[in-house]
């Protein structure tokens, strides 16, 4: 019985316990002193039938559905002929792979190694049997549930506050998947690196300047040779980011200025959404732009003043990067300008001071921590940010500050490593997970720090 | 004292052309922002249009037994065996009588689409009595003809710099003359999947697999989102740490990159729990915990916006917490609550770098028919056909960018229908 079908018939076997658990609780109070004696109303005792009958019986269907593969394989690979379980772990588990997608697919190749049948054979019969365990095993839970909750039913038994106690502690559970998401993080790429820091040292890493993660994959002689060190991608989302701000920044800045200073409220009304359009627009049609028009037409104009732009150049990724965060950074800027109180601007008004000298030496020191904090929140994006550089920026690490040639950036690269052919455990796939701990390490420090200035700042005039 | 009168009166001129040019640098950066959208708009919409037509060529195939190699008694498979191909030869070659020479002749097979073969089979399969008839059918042209009608191969460049030669060009100027060819709305486009052959390329497997991917996102999302929202909006001790540790979590996430999530899915979702690669299930739980912490966000301003009062009188009708906010705070805060939620939804239709990380960069024909299927989503599609080399394909990732916006703007409207209409100041 598969695990779908389990489910299926447990949700129909909840809605005949809140059935029983209504009419029970109505039965109970009617013999004894009329329905309003009931501490709960009738339908919380249904309710708490059906939370006994559901939750144990789903827990222990997720537990087994997440051992049993396990178990299962062990005991196949126990089973196995000595030779076989001797060889080395790679060798088992790619005799593994293939006696399990033989058993999911049900039917046994007779051109396979004799053994590999057998085990898929063994394997199979293992996991029906594991199938019957864990329907029985389910169906009894539920059932022993119902049974308990549906013998507790009295008038006054507190349905309503168990119900309840149960509905918290699920949305806590919820609550808690933001920490378990952060945890999985950084388990996973912390786990990963370290693997990978034990070929590679830290230091070299950090600080070597040549990356060519192709060459490592055929000999193991490589760990020496240096060709694992991450400057030039560190170099490269610099500038790209660089050059990205460089646009972001002042426009974003001085739209957010012109617009809740100056702009009348008609136009207002028809701008905001308009740079909100810009936000909304997913970074692979930036990619596909930047790519096929924004490239070209650089190269264009580049060559016809005498210059050598590589086509994929790092200065066209930066800037159709830099118009993507115009609307992050307005917004947020926009958000702190407003929040700088009126009786500022009108104090510096009632002086004599134009609105460019209230904006330029009232305004914008007050909300200038504001500023700063939006200003790291959009280089946490311009660093982290993936299409547009996957699609528009180059492959090849080279190190340089001249934004007409091609660089590459970390994001690049960890889809790169990734993506196409991969083998867990080899240096190249671990390198990614590196690269993604870092990515992670920087943008949650430019995170914390941004989120710590914008709220210390917030503070100051609430 | 009038000496300071004059110096300010006669600094005036200066501050105010200050005052303009602070003025004006504030409109130009505006202007240079949506400049900048409307040409990118422009751009796709230009390059995205012709691919939503396609052109037809008009073929006389002769379906003779004999060169199909069956006659209309034949079993089914031989029906499907047939030399359909031949069939489309013969009829080009009867088009275009004298043409000898083999690169010609490689040319003249190019000009239909490999599907008029497919196409054939198809027509003589549900009607096999056609065989031994004439027919008149109209069968897609390659792409690089399609191409060419569409205006995007300049005749008058070198014939070496051009993928259609000269003597093409004669074929299609005949063709073209006679009526023989047309332009048609590219159903294609619509009804199949990924392909090599542009011309034969369509959306539907991505579009398919973005919707269960989005289905998955939202079934886990919503509830989660919302549960999470009610707890530290209405349930949360205050100055409780484990509490602020939740809440520092969740804007974090909020500012975590993207592919990141990617890395996530790869190391827990696939190699732990093995969940299967490429599918809309993994790429639903990737995109779940990317989308929680905006729904999270955007539920808790919403309830937050509801009046302590009408807790407070559901409190004084003896109501609990609970029964307070299931039954009065969360309704009243839905409609903040769905207009996060799509454009929680939004930004995950449109996300690709963390779903390039768990394999669901595959090459997919098929349309997936559940959340275990391997598929493909739009952005994906749009990333794999942007990188393809052929024209046609640059035209065909405009077009699915145009789908995907569309789906977008109708997104991001029922959003602000949905805050237009049930908004509420209190």
């Amino acid at each position: 019985m598969n695990t779908s079908i389990i489910l299926l018939l447990l949700l129909v076997l909840a809605a005949f316990s809140y059935f029983f658990g209504r009419k029970r609780a109505l039965a109970v109070s009617n013999g004894n002193r009329g329905v309003n004696k009931l501490h709960s109303l009738p339908g919380y005792y249904g309710n708490l039938v059906v939370v006994w009958c559901l939750l144990p019986s789903l827990i222990a269907l997720m537990l087994w559905s997440f051992f049993s593969p396990t178990f299962i394989s062990q005991n196949v690979i126990s089973s196995l002929p000595a030779e076989i379980q001797n060889a080395d772990p790679t060798k088992v588990n790619l005799f593994m792979n293939r006696v399990e997608s033989m058993a999911k697919a049900g039917a046994i190749d007779p051109t396979t190694d004799p053994a590999q049948q057998e085990a898929a054979r063994r394997y199979m019969e293992l996991q029906a049997n594991s199938n019957l365990i864990k329907a029985v095993l389910v169906f009894a839970i539920a059932g022993l549930g119902m049974f308990w909750a549906f013998r507790k039913i009295a008038p006054n038994y507190r349905a309503r506050n168990q119900v309840e106690k149960v509905i918290v502690g699920i949305m806590i559970f919820c609550a808690s998947i933001a920490i378990v998401t952060t945890l999985g993080i950084i388990l996973s790429v912390l786990f990963e690196s370290l693997r990978f820091f034990q070929t590679i040292p830290l230091t070299e890493f950090l600080f070597g300047t040549h990356w060519s993660p192709q060459t490592a994959i055929r000999t193991d002689q490589v760990g020496g040779s240096g060709s694992f060190g991450a400057i030039p991608l560190f170099a490269g989302t610099l500038l790209i980011s660089v050059i990205a701000l460089a646009i972001a920044v002042p426009v974003g800045l001085m739209s957010a200025i012109y617009l809740s200073e100056y702009a009348s409220k008609r136009v207002r009304a028809w701008v905001k959404p308009g740079l909100e359009i810009l936000a909304g627009i997913p970074t692979v049609v930036y990619g596909f732009f930047a790519a096929l028009t924004v490239a070209p037409f650089i190269r264009t104009i580049g060559e016809s003043i005498g210059l050598t732009v590589a086509s994929e150049s790092a200065l066209a990724a930066g800037l159709v990067m830099g118009v993507m965060i115009i609307p992050f950074m307005s917004s947020l800027s926009d958000d702190v300008i407003n929040a700088v109180p009126q009786a500022m601007r009108d104090g510096s008004y009632g002086m004599g001071a134009t609105r460019s000298e209230t904006i330029k030496q009232v305004i914008l020191p007050a909300a200038l921590p504001g500023i700063v904090g939006a200003f790291l929140l959009a280089a946490s994006r311009a660093i982290g940010e993936t299409m547009i550089v996957v699609m528009a920026a180059g492959l090849s690490a080279n190190l340089t500050a001249n934004p007409l040639e091609a660089v590459t950036t970390v994001t690049v690269q960890i889809v790169t490593l990734l993506t196409g052919d991969q083998e867990f455990d080899s240096p190249k796939t671990l390198a990614a997970f590196a690269l993604g701990l870092t990515l992670f390490v920087l943008t949650l420090i430019l995170n914390i720090f941004a989120l710590r200035i914008v709220r210390k700042y917030r503070e100051q005039y609430e | 004292m009038s000496n300071k009168t004059e110096l300010v009166r006669a600094s005036l001129a200066k501050r105010y052309a200050r005052e303009k040019r602070f003025r004006f640098w504030g409109l130009a950066s505006i202007v240079l922002s949506l400049a900048f959208l409307a040409i990118l708009l422009t751009t796709i919409f230009m390059q995205g249009l012709p691919a939503f037509t396609q052109t037809y060529m008009k073929l006389e195939v002769d379906l003779s037994a004999e060169a199909l190699g069956v006659d209309a008694n034949a079993p089914q498979d031989k029906l499907r065996a047939a030399s359909y191909e031949t069939v489309v030869m013969n009829a080009l070659t009867t088009r275009f009588p004298g043409v000898t020479e083999r690169k010609q002749k490689i040319a003249l097979k190019k000009l239909v689409s490999s599907s008029a073969a497919y196409d054939l089979q198809a027509m003589v399969m549900a009607d096999p009595k056609l065989i031994g008839t004439k027919q008149t059918v109209w069968v897609m042209a390659d792409d690089d003809i399609d191409t060419y009608f569409k205006g995007n191969i300049d005749r008058n460049q070198p014939e070496a710099d051009r993928r259609i030669k000269d003597f093409q060009l004669t074929w299609l100027d005949d063709l073209e003359a006679k009526g023989e060819v047309e332009r048609r709305f590219n159903v294609t486009f619509f009804t199949s999947g990924d392909s090599r052959e542009p011309e034969q390329a369509g959306i539907l497997s991505a579009l398919m697999g973005s919707f269960y991917t989005m289905l998955v996102t939202l079934l886990l999302s919503f509830p989660i989102g919302v549960a999470a929202a009610i707890y530290l909006e209405e349930f949360a001790p205050k100055n409780n740490p484990f509490v602020d540790f939740i809440e520092v979590n969740i804007n974090n996430l909020a500012a975590v990159p993207s592919i990141v999530f990617g890395l996530l899915g790869l190391a827990v979702f696939i190699q732990f729990f093995g969940v299967p690669r490429s599918t809309a299930l993994v790429g639903g739980l990737v995109l779940t915990l990317m989308t929680l912490p905006t729904i999270i966000i955007a539920s808790r301003a919403a309830l937050k916006a509801v009046p302590p009062s009408i807790r407070q009188a559901a409190y004084g009708m003896g109501a609990s917490r609970v029964q307070t906010v299931f039954h009065h705070t969360l309704p009243l805060a839905m409609p903040g609550i769905l207009t996060g939620t799509i454009i929680g939804m939004a930004q995950a239709l449109g996300e690709t770098a963390p779903l390039l990380m768990i394999g669901m960069v595959a090459f997919i024909v098929d349309i997936p028919q559940g959340i275990t299927d391997p598929a493909a989503i739009l952005p994906v599609q749009i990333y794999l056909w942007s990188d393809s080399p052929e024209r046609a394909f640059t035209e065909k990732t405009s077009a699915a960018i145009i789908v995907l916006l569309f789906f977008l703007v109708i997104m991001n409207l029922l959003a602000v229908l949905l805050r237009k209409r049930f908004e509420r100041r209190w």
